[in-house]
């Protein structure tokens, strides 16, 4: 091994090493609000779950000064009222229902990073025994720009920067060698071509769906990878159920409106069985064309979901044992379910390209006799 | 016993049902591998669809034990 590669390393496992201080901090905060007790289950869920401000990182926690790094996002409700808008600034980082905002003659709280709406005369909010807001409701319509929608429309920006200037290369050059980010998606566009494409949907029809599986391809990727940044908060994009619903509904848009005779035929008539076995299957089968999307959509939320939540439970491991002996175990830990994860964010993206490839197979397969 | 108790070992039965799964296809893919060599890709990426359906069936128990706990 040279000194450039061991240096190189090096200087991997550092930053590395350094990112991980973005998880680290979070628990010290939680802590300092108003609560003895650190309680990691509430403090994962509330980072894997969406939330109305991106916030980076609190300095001097609990102190006279401090400070606290977000970047603020608009909140949008639509309430009997009309619209209101306001900035995620105003609640001051409060989640717990203290902050109360009042825009258009209405009181707003942030009750676990969902906006309600207090009701007429209520001052502050009053909880049943479950820890629902009793004297509030929500918004008929919340569109607000949350971190997740945030960090979609940065990967969306992100997407559209790399995509575009490797195209403009291949309009540039005469000889289309790829050079520059170009060199970089070339490889991976044909491996979706070859690899996914062509065997799964077959040689003569596999150009109608290409734009598809690269789109969800890359996105995919690209939200997993982002999910992946500590600084980022882990906006959990791809780890957010509507998320992979959409993503789901659209395969399963696209395989039914694409299927043909002989895929009809295979669900509500299978070919080649006795009558009987035929209207055994048929219930079967039609329920097998919804569970298909419906694993698509689990196993992508489960699997990003459960990577975020090993990394932030080894982490509080060392909150919930208040002793920094046992911080070396928990970083070497959560660095190595990391770099699993940075593989697993490929792979996902490659199983529910290649699976919804096989649904498009399926739906276009002509009958062979 | 409390239901997120129940949930936690019907979470922990997912687990060892799943890694029964993706444990036998790696060892075929493997042992399928090692005696064909010049068949590797194509063997891997079956290897990796179906270790993602084994997945998915052991997913819908964790979340379902995520909902009960």
């Amino acid at each position: 091994m040279t000194s450039k590669t061991l240096n190189r390393q090096f200087l991997t496992a550092l930053i590395l090493a350094v990112s991980f201080i973005g998880f680290a901090k979070e628990p010290a905060i939680e802590g300092e609000e108003g609560k003895e007790k650190f309680d990691p289950k509430e403090m994962i869920l509330h980072h894997v779950k969406d939330a109305y401000g991106m916030h980076i990182a609190t300095f001097n926690a609990g102190k006279e000064n401090e400070l606290h790094l977000t970047i603020p996002l608009p909140v949008i409700v639509y309430t009997d009222k009309g619209l209101t808008t306001f900035s995620s600034s105003a609640f001051h980082h409060d989640y717990h229902g203290h902050e109360i905002v009042e825009r258009n003659g209405q009181r707003f709280v942030n009750v676990h990073e969902k906006v309600y709406v207090l009701d007429p005369g209520a001052l502050e909010v009053a909880y049943d025994e479950e820890g629902h807001p009793i004297n509030a409701h929500r918004p008929k319509f919340d569109i607000s720009i949350t971190r997740n929608v945030f960090m979609m429309w940065v990967s969306i920006s992100v997407l559209f920067l790399i995509f575009l200037t490797a195209a403009r290369r291949y309009n540039k050059s005469d000889n289309y060698v790829p050079s520059g980010v170009a060199s970089f998606v070339e490889p991976l566009i044909l491996f979706v071509r070859d690899e996914i494409a062509r065997p799964m949907i077959g040689e003569h029809k596999y150009k109608r769906y290409m734009p598809y599986l690269l789109t969800i391809f890359f996105f995919i990727w690209i939200n997993n990878i982002f999910g992946l940044i500590p600084i980022l908060n882990g906006a959990n994009l791809s780890g957010n159920i509507a998320f992979t619903f959409t993503l789901a509904v659209l395969t399963f848009i696209i395989t039914t409106v694409s299927g043909n005779k002989n895929y009809w035929k295979h669900i509500f008539w299978m070919p080649g069985v006795p009558v009987p076995m035929k209207i055994f299957l048929m219930p079967i089968e039609i329920i097998g064309m919804f569970v298909k999307p419906i694993s698509l959509m689990i196993r992508l939320f489960a699997n990003i979901t459960a990577g975020h939540v090993i990394i932030l439970a080894l982490m509080s491991l060392i909150f919930v044992f208040k002793t920094v002996a046992i911080a070396p175990v928990s970083v070497a830990f959560s660095l190595f379910i990391t770099v699993i994860e940075v593989i697993v964010t490929a792979i996902q993206a490659y199983i529910f390209t290649i699976l919804s490839a096989l649904y498009f197979g399926m739906a276009t397969e002509e009958e062979h006799h | 016993m409390t239901i997120t108790g129940i949930a936690a070992i019907g979470a922990g039965l997912a687990a060892i049902g799943a890694g029964m799964g993706i444990g036998r296809i790696g060892g075929s893919a493997m042992e399928a591998m090692a005696r064909q060599p010049e068949m590797h890709g194509k063997i891997q990426s079956s290897a990796l669809i179906l270790a993602a359906f084994v997945e998915a069936v052991a997913l819908f128990g964790v979340v379902v034990a995520f909902l009960q706990g």
